[in-house]
């Protein structure tokens, strides 16, 4: 044990006195490479953050705009004499519209602003102003000789000039049909009257996708409902069948050569890049099948083949961690395999079960390119009527959504895409929080 | 001369064999762990089972209830009877034989359920019980022969995990009578306990020994002393001596024994 430090027979031993706080060499290199180490690890650390502090900071900057939109408050009174003349017109909503150009600029003049605008000026700025007038007092005819205050979506075009990313410069002298420099002065105007003012788009979260006529008025909605039923037809597949198998495979199956190609081949599916699941999905389930395209039913079919291989090797890692001893005390009391599996390792097992099921529905949430080859970057204007006409009829994914919007010209759709990440990720923020709660809540011990 | 047969069926009575095992070889994989065993275990009896490390002594245990069915590779030949019966016969469920033949493991190993839920499970599982009053019973008979009653009758919806190594063993023990077995096997019951709740768990298998066959394996030959009224001595997969505990210990008849319990090998 300490032949080092033994008497030899040729000397006496030459052991040196040394004093604890006198370091040698040695230590000190020790010690200087172990606090370099630490500055790696640091800086690894803090690199990471700052990345992720940018990204964070560039998806807000961009996306949280789009969830504001500027709106037009204006107060109006139609008396019933008016509604009576203008409903026995011709152009009844150009009748409205002339009625609320008049309301708008004696608004302006109420507050010192005199300028002159025509009828196509307000439509470029709010859009069908009298259609939108029209329809509120045919639905609400006790509103009549009542001041009402109407709040009207602006246009994109004013949306982004009071957010500051379109401006005098984008627009040439004699303007386009969407915009003209003049309606910057009259935009201007109602500003400084106080007519004009920010308020949360909530048609970003219901609406549907709309064309470039009315880049404003697009909304996430309904991709989100898309997802939504792809995630339910994920869920109850890939739950049963992965729990299913993962439960045979870790405490039925014989542990034999098949068992292990088997096992082999699901931990290389976990591996497969999600477009060739979606030129699958192309193959079997719309061609050959004959289901069909740019349905949820078979986008969810398509992440259920990808969610598989995650849900089945956590829960049998899960199944793995529950210690044998609990199975030993349930055979040894006479419980059968399945009382064992179901009554005893199962629970046990249920919260990793259930976290990697979620992480694996995430990850389906935020999967696009399988859905690029089913056709679920479609233009989807509408919802779906019903729960089945959802699942078989034409719709989008988030995912699929942002990378369509992301795509378009038009920089208010651009505004959108960041929009749609954003909520994106609030879902999957969400998710993420179940999971963790999940597990805190079933968390046991033994 | 009449009386005479009835005064030795009592004598047999008193000392049934409950368990005959013959010529049982264990093999995992290619690995002989258990070569040419027979024993005769008597009922109400302890039998404890000694040996050194990896002398087949717990594999051999484990053919009693067939937990050994439970390892993919482990084959298991020869003929063992309980009352009789082959246990390895085609038409024996092992699950019902495990509701017969009780484990009690080496490390405490409760359900992480409740006290009650605990020593409630098998009973459950047989239909012991019609009704909550016939299951209440149950668990009380269960707890008290365990010799865990008095501890625990205030806290039966306390977690089982959350009691001490000798409180979780005991209640393994209560939780192993409650499906009213015959036999009882026991695999180092006490090597993760602390003196005092190992004399506890000793206490409690002399009184277990009233009803049933019990079988302990255990590296402590002052336990197997102590416990035992039998003694098998196992040695590198065979079964080097088998009888009386006391003479065993006293009066080996092979070299090997003697070695062993005098510490020169193991």
């Amino acid at each position: 044990m300490t032949d080092a430090s033994m008497p030899t027979a040729t000397g006496t031993p030459e052991r040196k006195v040394k004093s604890l706080t006198e370091i040698d060499a040695r230590t000190a290199k020790r010690n200087a490479a172990e606090k370099r180490f630490k500055l790696y690890g640091m800086a690894a650390v803090v690199t990471g953050l700052l990345f992720l502090v940018m990204l964070v900071t560039a998806i807000l900057t961009n996306g949280l705009p789009a969830f504001k939109r500027a709106v037009v408050e204006v107060e109006f009174t139609l008396t019933q004499d008016q509604f009576d003349a203008a409903e026995s017109k011709l152009l009844k909503t150009a009748e409205y519209n002339t009625l609320f150009i008049t309301a708008l600029s004696e608004t302006l003049r109420e507050r010192g602003i005199d300028r002159e605008f025509d009828a196509a000026a307000v439509d470029r700025l709010l859009g069908s102003v009298g259609g939108t007038i029209r329809a509120f007092y045919r639905e609400n005819p006790d509103q009549i000789d009542q001041p009402v205050a109407f709040e009207l979506a602006a246009s994109s075009r004013v949306d982004r000039y009071l957010k500051g990313t379109f401006g005098r410069d984008d627009v040439t002298e004699e303007g386009n049909r969407f915009f003209i420099n003049a309606d910057f002065d009259l935009v201007d105007d109602m500003r400084d009257a106080g007519l004009i003012r920010s308020a949360f788009n909530w048609v970003f979260l219901t609406g549907v996708d709309t064309g470039v006529d009315n880049p404003g008025g697009a909304g996430i909605g309904a991709s989100v409902l898309g997802s939504f039923l792809m995630m339910f037809v994920v869920l109850i597949l890939a739950l049963p069948i992965g729990v299913a198998a993962s439960i045979y495979l870790e405490e039925f199956a014989p542990k034999n050569r098949f068992t292990d190609l088997i096992e082999v081949n699901i931990s290389n599916l976990a591996a497969v890049p999600s477009i060739v699941f979606g030129i699958l999905g192309l193959a079997v389930f719309i061609q050959f099948m004959h289901l069909p395209q740019s349905a949820p039913l078979v986008g969810g079919l398509v992440l259920t083949l990808m969610t598989l291989p995650t849900i089945i090797i956590s829960t049998r890692a899960s199944l793995k961690a529950v210690p044998p001893s609990i199975r030993g005390a349930a055979l040894g009391i006479g419980a059968s395999k399945m009382q064992t599996v179901f009554h005893h390792v199962l629970p046990l097992a249920m919260p990793g079960i259930l976290t990697g099921t979620i992480i694996g529905l995430a990850q389906a949430l935020g999967e696009t390119a399988p859905l690029l080859l089913i056709g679920m970057v479609g233009f989807v204007a509408r919802y779906p009527d019903s729960f089945v006409g959802g699942l078989e009829g034409p719709n989008s994914a988030m995912p699929a959504q942002i990378y369509n919007w992301a795509a378009r010209s038009d920089a208010v759709f651009t505004e959108k895409a960041w929009g749609g990440i954003i909520v994106l990720l609030v879902f999957l923020l969400a998710m993420n929080l179940v999971a963790i709660l999940l597990r805190r809540k079933f968390e046991r011990r033994w | 001369m009449y009386d005479a047969p009835q005064v030795t069926k009592q004598e047999t009575a008193v000392t049934d064999v409950k368990i005959q095992a013959s010529d049982v070889q264990v093999y995992y994989g290619g690995n002989h762990a258990i070569k040419d065993v027979s024993v005769a275990i008597d009922d109400k009896t302890v039998t404890a089972f000694i040996g050194p490390s990896g002398c087949g002594k717990s594999t051999f245990l484990r053919c009693l209830n067939r937990m050994n069915d439970t390892i993919d590779i482990c084959r298991v030949t020869g003929d063992i009877r309980i009352d009789g019966e082959d246990i390895y016969d085609k038409r024996v469920d092992p699950v019902q034989l495990r509701a017969k033949v009780g484990m009690v493991f080496q490390k405490p190993n409760p359900f992480p359920k409740s006290i009650y839920d605990n020593i409630a499970y098998g009973p459950r599982i047989h239909g012991m019980a019609r009704n909550k009053a016939e299951l209440d019973e149950i668990v009380e008979k269960a707890l008290r022969r365990g010799a865990i009653w008095d501890e625990v009758k205030d806290r039966l919806d306390a977690p089982g995990t959350g009691l001490s190594g000798g409180q979780q063993q005991r209640l393994c023990i209560a939780r192993a009578v409650a499906t009213e077995p015959e036999v009882l096997l026991m695999d180092e019951p006490c090597s993760a306990l602390d003196p005092i709740a190992t004399a506890q768990v000793e206490e409690l298998i002399d009184e277990l020994r009233q009803n049933y066959a019990v079988v302990i394996v255990t590296h402590s030959m002052q336990q197997a002393a102590r416990v035992s009224q039998k003694t098998a001595f196992f040695h590198l997969g065979n079964l080097v001596e088998y009888d009386d505990t006391s003479k065993i210990f006293t009066n080996p008849e092979d070299s090997r024994t003697e070695s062993y319990i005098t510490g020169r090998i193991g």
